[in-house]
């Protein structure tokens, strides 16, 4: 019997990064792989199955410090510098955004092509509200800083945080009950929003309430000698389970989340990947002023590019990364860019592009498993409901 | 009876001229829970070595090999519909395929329980 590797992004075993609860994983039976330079958890005792399920039921506690974070500040002071200056670099809008509020963008290349996505906030704590937060995906953070430091006008600038801050998620129907004994402000945010709060007397935390499972959660920013206790009090809690990348990758794949390296990359526009929602009405036009915005309307106008969709296989063989998709003809259509068994789907889960043409829900297309075709439709994602808390 | 382990973690337990064929209860318990197994046509020839099966769990597929050079006369078609049989009993109602037995000198090459076990305490 041999295992195919499944996790990309594999750097060398040497030289791995280790996030500030490296310790703990190991502590908690971790299996532990390589993953965008750092040696990180791909699953627990648990299992990936159990882990997944127990998120959609309890909540999942994930170590996502691996990620990128970093600021974006004026030298004039100022929000709308800041805003106006990363708006030249990501389709989102970004100069109407409410102290505290977050919004999902993505950084393109001037060819409109996707470099990564990202989480962007303007902090809402007095004092504060004229940054902007990133957190950006740990494969490509680097390169993202080197191209927002090279890219950003003049007038503002990037502060990298990731040798001061972790970066923790806590997703599932039972986050809130047990963040809210830390602190009960949390109950009153709703979906993409954040607030800066203390979790215990001395501990500070940039708290939103948003994740990439489709569950409610959060996701708390919270310096690196802080994140040990954090960690310990909501472990504490029987509703709490440390969950590892394999179930982050199950549970984002069945809530129809993109994942950067696979479903989207430079060579796809964020219309292609299904990203237009992710585009305001008024940074929809060629002159919009960001890098990519040509390719964006272009992409809006030509209906005959490819698209990101949904599909389902029937039966339960579930398609992976790069299976081929045929018409029932036989012709080559596209692949798969995710694909695996949904533990709350019940059954094979997956997403590829198509040629446009197929991406209508209801399309019967075929899956070339191990050389046989297989049945599969193209389907409206999410393939799980999303539970996000919007008040 | 005998049973016989490879070092891909595939068991073959012998009868006469034929043979079942599975995975370890090691292998269960690395692939985690089993989502779906792909067992081959009744009457498929295969080598020593050759891909027989393929078994895949939530973020993994692995094949499965033939321990020994034989052509299949059964499979376990209940794992279509209850994969999670493999981590339940790997070596017993788990099994994958039963085979005729081409050369039974193949097995010669194959470890036995005690040794399998040392193999397995090594990895």
């Amino acid at each position: 019997m041999a295992q195919e590797a499944s996790w990309t992004l594999d750097l060398p075993m040497t030289d791995l990064k280790k996030t500030k609860l490296h310790a703990k994983h190991i502590a908690l039976g971790a299996k532990m792989v390589p993953f965008a330079g750092y040696d990180m958890p791909v699953q627990y005792p648990m299992g990936v199955l159990k882990e997944h399920l127990f998120t959609r039921e309890k909540a999942g506690l994930f170590d996502v410090s691996h990620m990128g974070q970093c600021f974006i500040t004026a030298h004039d002071g100022t929000f709308e510098s800041a805003a106006k200056a990363l708006e030249t670099l990501v389709p989102a809008s970004l100069l109407d955004l409410a102290p505290g509020q977050q919004r999902y963008s993505q950084l393109l290349g001037e060819d409109g092509g996707i470099l990564d996505d990202l989480m962007i906030t303007r902090l809402g704590f007095a004092g504060q509200t004229h940054r902007l937060y990133l957190v950006v995906n740990a494969g490509c953070k680097e390169a993202d800083f080197a191209h927002i430091e090279a890219n950003l006008p003049k007038g503002a600038a990037i502060d990298y945080k990731d040798d001061v801050l972790s970066l923790l998620a806590l997703q599932g129907p039972k986050a809130v009950d047990v963040l809210a004994q830390l602190n009960p402000a949390i109950r009153d945010m709703v979906f993409m929003s954040s607030i800066d709060i203390p979790l215990t007397q001395t501990i500070w935390a940039h708290v939103s309430r948003s994740g990439y499972t489709g569950e409610d959660g959060f996701e708390i920013s919270i310096k690196h000698d802080d994140v040990g206790e954090i960690t310990d009090m909501l472990l504490a809690s029987p509703d709490v389970e440390m969950i590892g990348l394999g179930a982050r990758d199950s549970l984002r794949l069945e809530a129809g989340l993109c994942l950067y390296g696979h479903d989207i990359d430079t060579n796809v526009s964020p219309i292609e990947a299904g990203l237009f929602w992710s585009i305001q009405k008024h940074r929809r036009s060629a002159d919009a002023g960001y890098k990519g915005a040509a390719r964006v309307a272009a992409d809006i106008a030509d209906k005959s590019t490819k698209r990101l969709v949904g599909i389902k296989p029937e039966g339960r063989a579930p398609a992976r990364e790069h299976t081929q998709i045929q018409d029932m003809d036989g012709n080559i259509i596209g692949e798969i860019t995710s694909g695996g068994f949904g533990p709350t789907a019940g059954g094979p889960v997956a997403m590829g592009y198509v040629a446009r043409k197929f991406a209508k829900a209801g399309t019967p297309i075929q899956l070339i498993v191990r050389g046989k075709a297989r049945a599969a439709k193209v389907v409206k994602m999410p393939f799980v409901p999303h539970r996000y808390y919007r008040g | 009876m005998s049973i016989y382990y490879t070092q891909d973690h595939e068991w073959i337990k012998v009868e006469g001229d034929s043979a079942a064929v599975g995975i370890s209860p090691y292998a269960a318990k690395a692939l985690g829970d089993v989502v779906f197994v792909e067992l081959p046509d009744v009457g498929a020839e295969f080598g020593k070595g050759d891909e027989a099966a393929v078994v895949e769990s939530v973020k993994a597929a692995s094949e499965v090999y033939s321990p020994v050079t034989g052509t299949v006369t059964e499979v376990n078609a209940a794992l279509e519909e209850a994969p999670e049989t493999v981590n339940a009993s790997p070596e017993g109602e788990g099994w994958f395929l039963k085979l005729t037995l081409s050369d039974a000198s193949e097995l010669d090459g194959l470890m036995d329980a005690a040794k399998y076990k040392a193999f397995c305490e090594d990895l």
